[in-house]
């Protein structure tokens, strides 16, 4: 395919997952001992200076995270590497756990030695537990090998990694609450601040990156061909992995280089729509995304042109719906998600969700009112500006940017 | 056919011994309690966590009883009610949904005989509605305990699967 | 002194001079402002869970919480804008929505945060449908009442459970608008580690968690022509009901509550600061018996009814350390129903007692086996303070304008020591005072052992008898007694007697005191208590001239046979569900 790069992906299919060997057989952990040479504050700024964006939905400046983390002192720090990727239609970080486990431990010893922290948790969705012996044994066998544990090759720098399991709970991918359930707890938000980066994890100064933004670490300081920073323009440089999905014939995992058109994700890497039905609309980012229909499809694909046309690269997902399903039945089902998925602890996420619910199936049934409409509106509005976390706050980004882009659909016959 | 009163649940010795070595697997570390009751649920041919359990895990850990019981009912991987020896769980989040998991669903509830929620007479399966779990490239996709079968856009294939198990 | 930063922002665009670490809540009210608020709680962390208390804060494209959002220099907040009221009333419709609104037969009914919330926003039309998910209400216990469709999860019953008192009974379980606040598995509160404290009720915005209503048993006894009605009241409600009735925090209002009393139709008023003096006397040599005898040290108090249910329940093995001592309201009862009625010959069965406590466990307590004889309770209504507030309301009496009156005799005098005895430290002292004289015959000088006084959770002090020294040690909340109970076990408590309160700050800070008892108030009303004891003509127990009649009269001596057979008691281990 013309579209797709091999950056983050290139070590995929080159190498066992299974076998520490056969990473050390393709150039495996040569970025941390390369790192390990380094100052922290020079990785930090290698990643600063590719403009890598954090990839599970934020898109915070992760060199400027990992400088910051790097910055607070104390005894004790730990890593988090974010693997509990929930949101719909959203599965690139599966990809990178079942094809290159071993690089991901690498970047997460990488990001320890970096913000001088001495233990790493990898939280991984229950829904990926099929790759917990993956993980396992990478890590096993790192410490075997003198990568990972007390002194790692033969430095000051001890560093273990820990991997822990969800349990069905998307909203575990927020930071608060993913470590609320590594505390071994019910995983609902808590209020920011304290911030992470302060008091995470047991109270501890925490680095929280997903699983695609660790694994262009090690790629990215062994990139002395400057291959990276090729690709793309502007503040979106690099590549990026997108999950695709919905109505194309050829749904899966993809690398692309940013400032790919949208056209050019759906029709030529996704093959199209088909059964020759025409385009609906494209959520991106997962189910918390924003919405547009055919007039997004000559947009390159980069932080700032999606969010000029209205909406956002977020998890990386694009979820094509065809003229098969009305926008109204494509609400439904993303409320239907938030409405399982809400932890139910602030006012607005847990009754909003439900009364949105309880109105889009007035609307389905025809017996909504432009009174209802307006009191969705609301609804939403309150939830995204009063919510305690970011489950709450992007909940209603579907609807909210469906109003805009289809107007027609929440136009009623008659005020009531 | 749908299971009516469960009788009270009964820790055998076997099953003590057991969760205790789940527990020792995990140091006794109550921060990974999670990882713990997954564990301990896969261990209960029905795949939940019966009162009793959650009491005695509670007091070997130790553990608040009341923690257990908020991430048993928190989290949708785990449960505080008895589900089958095969949860059937079928993905209705969106890629599948446009990808016809409404009939694969209407396929699931007329091979198995039970409505989500219920327990086929042998307690063999149940059927969950589940959240997105990943597995979109596939769509639409059913998982039991644990493994992902995707594509099972025709009765055929759906009935095929379910044989795995029946 | 050390230097505070002061923090200049403006709210409303009025300028306001903070200092560094104040909330936007606390900021606004400093200048009159009242923000909304309903998880909210002075004693507790800031959870941020209802969002009520959202405003706009100049720069922030999101709403902030009040209650949880330190104040910045050169801050502008605005608490009403129109997207702050939309955004408030839009929370309190979608809270209201979800509640169960009937509010005429709700105990809570005129004392609802949630109700003065939309009194003040006005919401007369709901603008969302209702959703109300309607539970059994949990009334299987004698003390407190669950109402799950009055919950707004605000999550102050869960917080005051695990942080204040590490009992944890209370959690949330389930999620998004299934989201509940209930026990493991949905067992009844008295099937799990609840204490019956009652704290969950007091911090309670609505009328999801309520003490168990007794008013109703009292005033058909206060009818009843053939009933002699009697009346204890504790010392901890003196200082605590004037709340309700426009006093400032721990105001005295002794003798208003007596001509209350009076008014209110019970044919004696008497007060438990009697029985708490005759606690003293049995507890006292108790420990001087036990230290004699080298019985089972340290001896604990025995006195509050939710740490005895937390022993009972968490370390029963502990057990023999309880003095065998009854409670004083227990005391009062056993006296009322055998001294008393001889006295004045009326037979038992036809005296009703009633007992005035700041505390839900005490009902209870008056409920076990133990505290009655025949088939009869000793006592038999308990009434929490905010019961007695609406037994006053009932009436109609204008409480302000009550003259005062005095309890009556022979059950009604109280030295200073029986009056302390609902702060934190007041068992300890009471003994003290009346141990020390016993063990040294002389009078402790001064009489005030202030080293056992205040708010700390666990206070420690040593006292030289001549012969011995004694040390002891004082907590209160259950979170501390569990501390305390787990240093025991250990063997880490050298002491030779430990007072221990379930509640915050003592009785006064009990589960059944009025709504918005604050710790600030807690202090305020200890701080009253000592004030009731400096003006007492006795001021320590054994002095108490109605005591030393009773022993004269009745008992004989503390110990004796009798006293054995009215005042003390043993308690046992409450099983658990399951044993493994």
């Amino acid at each position: 395919m013309g579209n797709e790069a091999r950056f983050i992906t290139k070590n995929f299919g080159k190498y066992d997952p299974m076998s520490l060997d056969s990473y050390l057989s393709i150039g495996g952990y040569s970025a941390l001992k390369r790192a390990l040479k380094m100052d922290g504050e020079d990785i930090a700024s290698a990643i600063a200076e590719a403009k890598v964006k954090g990839r599970g939905g934020a898109a915070y400046d992760m060199g400027r995270k990992w400088s910051q983390s790097r910055g607070v002192k104390a005894p004790h720090k730990v890593v988090i590497c974010n693997a509990d990727e929930g949101e719909t239609c959203t599965f690139k970080d599966r990809e990178i756990i079942t094809n290159d486990p071993f690089n991901l431990i690498e970047a997460i010893t990488i990001c320890g030695y970096t913000v001088n922290a001495q233990d790493g948790y990898i939280y991984m969705r229950e829904e990926y537990r099929h790759l917990r012996p993956r993980l396992l044994n990478a890590i096993k066998e790192a410490e075997e090998k003198g990568f990972l544990g007390d002194h790692i090759q033969g430095t000051d720098f001890s560093f273990h990694i820990h991997l822990y399991s969800g349990a069905g709970a998307y909203v575990c991918g927020e930071g608060t609450a993913l470590i609320r359930s590594i505390e071994g707890k019910a995983g609902r938000p808590r209020m920011k601040p304290p911030f992470m980066k302060v008091s995470g994890l047991f109270a501890l100064p925490t680095c929280v990156n997903n699983v695609e933004s660790f694994a262009i670490v090690p790629h990215l300081l062994m990139d002395d061909d400057r291959e990276y920073v090729s690709y793309g323009s502007g503040e979106s440089l690099g590549t990026k992995l997108i999950s695709l999905g919905g109505n194309v014939r050829r749904p899966g995992v993809y690398e692309i280089p940013f400032g790919t058109t949208v056209r050019d994700i759906v029709y030529d890497l996704g093959q199209g729509i088909p059964g020759g039905h025409s385009l609906r609309l494209i959520q991106f980012g997962g189910a918390s995304g924003k919405v547009s229909d055919e007039r997004i499809l000559d947009t390159p694909y980069t932080y700032d042109d999606l969010k000029a046309a209205g909406v956002t690269v977020g998890s990386g997902s694009v979820l094509v719906i065809d003229s098969r399903t009305s926008v109204l039945d494509f609400l439904r089902m993303t409320q239907d998600f938030f409405s399982e998925e809400s932890c139910g602890q602030c006012t607005p996420c847990r009754e909003g969700n439900l009364h949105i619910k309880l109105i889009l199936a007035k609307m389905a049934r025809g017996e909504a009112t432009q009174a209802d409409i307006r009191e969705m509106k609301k609804i939403a509005s309150i939830m995204s500006i009063s919510s305690l976390c970011g489950l709450g706050e992007s909940a209603q980004n579907a609807l909210l940017s469906a109003m805009k882009v289809f107007p027609k659909t929440f136009e009623i016959g008659g005020e009531n | 056919m749908v299971t009516e009163v469960t009788p009270e649940f009964v820790i055998t010795d076997e099953l003590a011994r057991e969760i205790d070595r789940v527990l020792d697997e995990h140091g006794h570390d109550a921060t990974q309690i999670v990882g713990v009751l997954l564990d301990v649920q896969a261990l209960i041919e029905q795949q939940y966590v019966p009162q009793p359990v959650a009491f005695y895990v509670a007091q070997k850990l130790p553990i608040k009883v009341s923690v257990i019981y908020d991430c048993l009912t928190f989290y949708s991987a785990l449960s505080p009610t008895p589900r089958a020896k095969y949860p059937v769980q079928v993905c209705r989040s969106i890629a599948c949904k446009v990808n016809g998991s409404d009939s694969l669903f209407e396929t699931v509830k007329e091979i198995l005989g039970v409505e989500p929620g219920q327990v086929t007479y042998d307690g063999r399966f149940t059927i969950e509605e589940v959240s997105c779990f990943g597995a979109c490239d596939v769509a639409p996709a059913i998982r039991i305990n644990g493994k992902v079968y995707g594509h099972l856009d025709t009765p055929d294939k759906i009935r095929a699967v379910l044989a795995e198990f029946m | 002194m050390e230097d505070v930063q002061m923090i200049h922002l403006k709210i409303n665009n009025l300028p306001v001079t903070v200092p560094k670490g104040t909330k936007i809540l606390q900021a606004a009210e400093s200048i009159g402002i009242d923000i909304p608020h309903l998880c909210f709680h002075p004693d507790q962390r800031a959870k941020a869970r209802c969002r009520i208390c959202s405003v706009e804060v100049v720069g922030n494209r999101r709403l902030l919480a009040a209650c949880s959002t330190e104040v910045w220099e050169g801050m502008e907040v605005f608490t009403d804008s129109q997207i702050v009221r939309d955004t408030q009333v839009g929370i309190l419709q979608l809270i209201m929505a979800d509640h169960d609104k009937n509010c005429l037969n709700c105990a809570r009914n005129q004392r609802c945060e949630l109700q003065a919330l939309c009194a003040r926003f006005n919401i007369q039309i709901p603008n969302v449908p209702d959703v109300t998910k309607y539970r059994t209400t949990e009334n299987t216990n004698p003390s407190i009442v669950r109402n799950p469709a009055k919950c707004i999860k605000c999550g102050r019953c869960v917080r005051v459970c695990k942080d204040t008192q590490g009992v944890e009974a209370l959690t949330y379980a389930s999620r998004s608008d299934d989201l509940i606040v209930t026990t493991p598995y949905n067992l009844s509160m008295e099937k799990t580690d609840c204490t019956l404290c009652g704290q969950c009720s007091l911090v309670c915005p609505t009328g999801a968690i309520v003490e168990k209503d007794d008013t109703q048993v009292v005033l058909n006894a206060l009818q009843d022509p053939n009933t002699h009605v009697i009346v204890q009241v504790a010392p901890a409600v003196r200082v605590a009901l004037g709340d309700a009735f426009g006093y400032k925090g721990g105001a005295i209002v002794t003798g208003q509550m007596v001509s209350a009393l009076k008014m209110l139709g019970f044919d004696r008023v008497f007060d438990t600061n009697f029985s708490a003096d005759l606690t003293i006397m049995e507890e006292g040599s108790e420990l001087l018996h036990r230290i004699e005898t080298g019985g089972k040290m340290p001896m604990l108090t025995s006195c509050s009814p939710g740490w005895i249910n937390f022993i009972e329940k968490h370390y029963p093995n502990l057990l023999p350390h309880l003095s065998t001592a009854k409670s004083p309201m227990s005391m009062f009862g056993a006296i009322a129903k055998t001294y008393y009625a001889k006295q004045e010959g009326i037979p038992v069965k036809n005296i009703f007692t009633v007992a005035i406590m700041p505390c839900t466990a005490k009902k209870f307590e008056a409920a076990r086996p133990e505290m009655g004889r025949d088939g009869m309770r000793d006592v038999d209504a308990v009434l929490t303070t905010r019961e007695f507030i609406k037994l006053i309301h009932y009436v109609g009496l204008s409480f302000k304008d009550l003259p005062e009156s005095e309890f009556d005799s022979p059950l009604g005098t109280g030295s200073g020591a029986g009056a302390i005895f609902g702060a934190t430290g007041g068992v300890m002292e009471a003994a003290l005072r009346t141990v020390y004289e016993k063990v040294t015959g002389k009078e402790a000088k001064p009489l005030e052992f202030t080293d056992v006084r205040g708010f700390e959770g666990v206070k420690e002090a040593t006292y030289d008898l001549g012969v011995r020294k004694v040390k002891v040690a004082v907590c209160h909340t259950l979170l501390n007694a569990r501390k305390m109970m787990d240093r025991l076990e250990k063997g880490e408590c050298d002491y030779d007697f430990i007072e221990i309160m379930a509640c915050p700050g003592g009785c006064i800070g009990g589960g059944g005191q009025p709504y918005d008892t604050t710790n600030e108030i807690r202090k305020q009303r200890i701080a009253s208590l000592y004030e009731i004891d400096k003006g007492l003509p006795y001021r320590k127990s054994h002095e108490n001239p109605d005591i030393i009649t009773l022993y004269k009269d009745f008992l004989g001596e503390p110990l004796s046979d009798t006293s054995h057979h009215l005042l003390h008691t043993t308690y046992h281990q409450v099983h658990k569900l399951y044993e493994f």
